[in-house]
């Protein structure tokens, strides 16, 4: 067995959030990743993003294709429903998971080979439906689980492990999902929790489609000298426009943010998102300029993160079919059968 | 000169009419067959149609069959022949005596007709012409006009043509007053110029009853909403779009909130099938009801998915409408060819449910069993139907509903049970009948909640790679399928009025086709006990089925004898025992097919004297 529960015991003075809960009942299994690996930060800052929202965990259905990165719903938040379903098909599984049931939290947890290779179509079309969902792509460039080969979004130029020069251009998944009508599009990096967790956070507040490119190294296959991924490069390179606060109605989130202007955007269930701006220039209500500076900043080399659009009057795709408020699932055949005297009818239209 | 000897035939010939695709004739087509039924006989009518959009050859065929034989016979006794591209061939396969309309307007010489046929001509372009100065009138009401003809030259009653234009009309008055006057233009001038009535015709009957004329996919949809489905995801394919383009329109209709106008459905066009199937499954694993129609093609891209859902047991319903593969195929001919893909879907060992509906009433009930199905056996069902049902207008028994049907949803762990202290293992066998119960995400904090995988695992959801971990629960998913057995439903047997040593089986749109070939061979002296299979896994009246019978012949639509290679594989009987009769070129099977090639086999076996036989 391979499976490595988490011991249930914890300190009896653990701070606990506005519903009761410790961020050990946010917790999921052990990973079994590597040591090291940035996916196992992003699964700590999930952990934390939900801790600080106050979300009751059972109310989360955490979906992921497979990979490493499809591996970590089972490390976060042990007390929901997680589903891993086929390489690159989580999207269409969580737009289905999403249209029987509204009232849940959809966090759908991809990666680069999941979401920009064999996945791109689904990550694309469940952008543009705007399934509300945080879709956070865990992106190391590599292919981990089958032991290093380039994916679709390690950078021309960028050598593998054994040297090899990648000659493929790469895929930004953000510039992709700027495009296809993203209303939530960031970029963090797994090692600035402090960047991360109120971006997840504001993204699971938002309604719509979130999406966030976490770049995030691989410690086995992709964190070497010449990789454009490894947590050298990434420190090295990180060009972050603003950094945020999550605000629902209590007390800010603690962050250690840099001086600047703050822009408030709020949300459409009344949550703030508090932006600190570094690049006072940067506006994240302009999709085009995102777009724009995106490239340029990729032009020299820049990886740019941070909140980098945002719609906070977006609408998600319950909206667009026009759904009745209870939840699909719930409706029985009182609700959804016409019943004998309308077959009847339709019989007797049939002759 | 050869003699003519024309056909003469009351409520019982064929006619079929040759158009180019795009000219608006379908519906005048349709509504032939739709008169003929108002005077009380029944038809069963057939689009043949090519794989393109416009300018290219179409047929629609009815056959007129008071006796209510409702496959296809074969043969054509009159061709009303509208499309010069293939006049050559549509005048080659009238029956010897039988009738060609024309339009007569341009001569044609002598050379394309046949001595053998009653040639009718009717000068249509210049009727319409003299009459009409708007092109796409003229070519639009030409086939009006050759409906009144017909309507003469067959004796019909045009009131109740008139009739049938007033409810397609209904409030448009302009359309329908120019279309009754279009009908009478064919039909005064076929009275005048023609001697009418010809030996075909129609008389006034009583043999359609309180049946309905629906088409299969249409029927299928209707039984998504009354089974429940709330959930639609599809992606266009050829013969399957009307069933989630009829799901649409009947949920417009009948699935909003009276106070809200909000939909009580939600249908996703996926970007391609393998999204439309994970939307499905997505859907199913929350506790909705979903479904997809596809075809062939289709299936083959869901296989991945359909493994998922078979091992990590989710409720999924496939509506299949096949058509001839493989491949690409003959994208718009009919065949019963994805047995085996269905039944075995995706890698490794799986079985799948597979329903087989013989016409649109059983699509309309099988549809909604299969959401039951799906949710109490929480794995895929696939509804087989073919081209020859769901794209056609079938007469078939009213659809029936029973208000106090409940949906059943299977086993559930509610939150209730939950706080109880029920021990949950989603994937212990509690009952053994190796079907687990499920919890829907969402339903307890602290119990009940479960990781979903493709993977292996423990009875309590657990990844495990250990060997009888595996082999523990893909021994329960056997006991699974065998539960299943008497889930689905049951074939239905026929016995010959004499006691036989021979047998035949035969399952979906092949159905009206045998019941109408059994009295063609009793004809040539064979008696054959009939089972009709409605169901994979094959109920245990299958294999009693064939131990009473020395040989038992297996009609289908493929070219392999794909059902037969199931029951053979299934039951593990002598594949000798079984006869494959195949039927694969695209085109209905006919009675006339089966009853010559187990006739000719029967004769060989020569179980009756061939002196007996009438061909």
């Amino acid at each position: 067995m391979t499976y490595i529960a988490k011991p249930k015991f914890h300190h009896p003075g653990l701070k606990k959030n506005e519903l009761g809960y410790t961020r050990r009942d946010y917790e999921g299994k052990i990973s079994t990743l590597c040591a090291g690996c940035g996916h196992d930060s992003i699964t700590a800052s999930i952990i934390e993003a939900c801790y600080e929202l106050s979300i009751e965990p059972h109310r989360v259905a955490k979906i992921s294709g497979i990979g490493c990165s499809s591996k970590t719903p089972d490390y976060f938040l042990g007390n929901s429903h997680g589903f891993n379903s086929v390489h690159g098909r989580m999207p269409s599984v969580l737009t289905g998971a999403n249209l029987a049931n509204r009232d849940l939290i959809y966090l759908g947890v991809s990666g680069d080979g999941d979401s920009a290779s064999i996945g791109f179509g689904q990550f694309a079309h469940s952008i543009r439906r705007a399934v509300n969902m945080t879709y956070i792509v865990e992106n190391n460039g590599v292919y981990g689980l089958t032991k290093g080969q380039f994916s679709a979004t390690a950078d021309r130029g960028s050598k593998s492990k054994k040297g090899v020069t990648n000659t493929d251009n790469a895929i930004d998944l953000v510039a992709i999902a700027l495009q296809l009508g993203a209303t939530f599009v960031a970029r963090s990096f797994s090692g600035d929790k402090t960047q991360l967790v109120p971006l997840i956070a504001a993204a699971i507040r938002h309604k719509g489609a979130s999406f966030i490119d976490v770049i995030s190294p691989c410690i086995a296959f992709n964190n070497h000298a010449g990789s454009t991924k490894s947590f050298d490069y990434v420190r090295e390179h990180n060009d972050a426009v603003n950094r945020l606060d999550v605000l629902v109605g209590r007390d800010p989130i603690a962050v250690d943010y840099a001086p600047g202007t703050v822009q408030v955007v709020e949300q459409h269930d009344g949550s703030k998102v508090a932006l600190r701006k570094i690049d006072a220039d940067y506006d994240p209500h302009d999709r085009l300029g995102a777009m724009t500076f995106l490239q340029k900043h990729a032009a020299k080399g820049q990886i740019v993160t941070g909140l980098l659009y945002v719609d906070p009057d977006a609408e998600d795709l319950h909206e667009h079919l026009n759904t009745v408020e209870t939840p699909l699932n719930t409706l029985e055949a009182d609700a959804l059968c016409p019943g004998s005297a309308v077959l009847d009818k339709i019989n007797a239209s049939l002759r | 000169m050869p003699d003519k000897n024309p056909l003469s035939s009351v409520n019982d010939f064929v006619v079929r009419f040759a158009n180019v695709n795009g000219s608006g004739s379908a519906s005048a087509n349709e509504m032939f067959a739709r008169a003929i039924l108002r005077h009380g006989v029944p038809v069963s009518p057939r689009n043949i149609f090519p794989s393109n959009i416009q300018g290219l050859p179409t047929w629609y065929e009815v056959r007129v069959t008071e006796a209510g034989h409702l496959g296809a016979r074969g043969g054509v006794d009159m061709m009303v022949a509208m499309n010069p591209q293939t006049w050559d061939k549509d005048v080659a396969g009238i029956e010897p005596g039988g009738y060609l309309f024309y339009d007569s307007t341009k001569p044609m010489p002598s050379t394309k007709f046949r001595d053998d046929i009653t040639v009718i001509g009717v000068p249509l372009t210049a009727i319409t012409n003299s009459t009409y100065t708007d092109p796409r009138q003229r070519q639009l009401f030409k086939n009006i006009i050759y409906l009144g003809s017909l309507s003469a030259l067959l004796d019909m009653d045009p009131k109740l043509i008139e009739q049938l234009i007033g409810e397609q009309y209904k409030g448009k008055e302009k359309l329908l007053s120019s279309n009754v006057h279009a009908l009478h233009l064919g039909r005064d001038w076929a009275l005048q110029n023609l001697k009418c009535p010809i030996g075909l015709r129609v008389k006034k009957s009583d043999k359609v009853g309180d049946r309905i004329f629906i088409e299969g996919n249409s029927a299928a949809a209707l039984g998504a909403v009354y089974g429940g489905a709330t959930v639609c995801a599809w992606y266009p394919i050829t013969p399957s779009s009307s069933v989630a383009e009829a799901f649409t329109a009947h949920c417009k209709k009948y699935r909003h909130d009276p106070e809200t106008g909000k939909a009580k459905y939600a249908i996703v066009q996926g970007e391609d099938e393998l999204a439309s199937i994970g939307i499905v499954i997505g859907a199913s694993w929350n506790g909705a009801r979903a479904f997809t129609a596809t075809s062939g093609p289709g299936i083959s891209l869901m296989t991945e998915f359909i493994g998922l859902s078979y091992f990590a047991e989710i409720p999924a319903v496939i509506m299949n409408i096949q058509r001839a593969g493989p491949s690409t195929g003959m994208p718009t001919r009919t065949q019963q060819c994805d047995i085996i893909a269905c039944a075995y879907a995706s890698h490794g060992d799986t079985k799948h449910v597979l329903l087989f509906p013989e016409d649109p009433a059983e699509a309309f009930e099988f549809a909604a069993a299969a959401f039951d199905l799906a949710e109490r056996l929480q794995t895929t069902i696939f509804l087989m139907l073919d081209l020859d049902i769901g794209m056609n207008h079938r007469l078939c028994r009213p659809l029936k509903w029973d208000d106090a049907r409940q949906y059943d949803r299977g086993k559930i762990m509610t939150a209730e049970m939950l706080e109880e202290g029920r021990d949950f293992g989603r994937y212990l066998d509690v009952d053994g009948d190796g079907i687990p119960y499920r919890t829907y995400p969402g339903t307890h904090p602290t119990k009940g909640s479960y990781f979903t995988r493709g993977t292996s695992r423990d009875r309590y959801a657990r990844y495990s790679e250990e060997g009888t971990v595996y082999a523990d629960n893909m021994q329960r998913l056997v006991r699974k399928f065998e539960t299943a057995q008497d889930l689905v439903p049951r074939p239905l047997q026929a016995n010959a009025e004499r006691p036989t040593k021979y047998g035949v089986i035969y399952f979906g749109s092949t159905s009206p086709a045998m019941d109408e070939a059994v009295g063609l061979l009793e004809a040539r002296g064979h008696q054959l006990d009939r089972l009709r299979i409605r169901a994979f896994p094959f109920h245990s009246s299958v294999a009693s089925f064939l131990a009473e019978h020395d040989f038992v012949y297996v009609v289908e639509q493929n070219r392999d004898s794909q059902l037969r290679q199931l029951i053979v594989n299934e039951n593990g009987i002598d594949p000798v025992r079984l006869v494959p009769i195949v039927h694969y070129d695209g085109t209905p099977i006919t009675a006339r097919f089966i009853a010559k090639a187990i006739g000719d086999h029967q004769d060989h076996l020569k179980v009756t004297p061939l002196r007996k036989a009438v061909s």
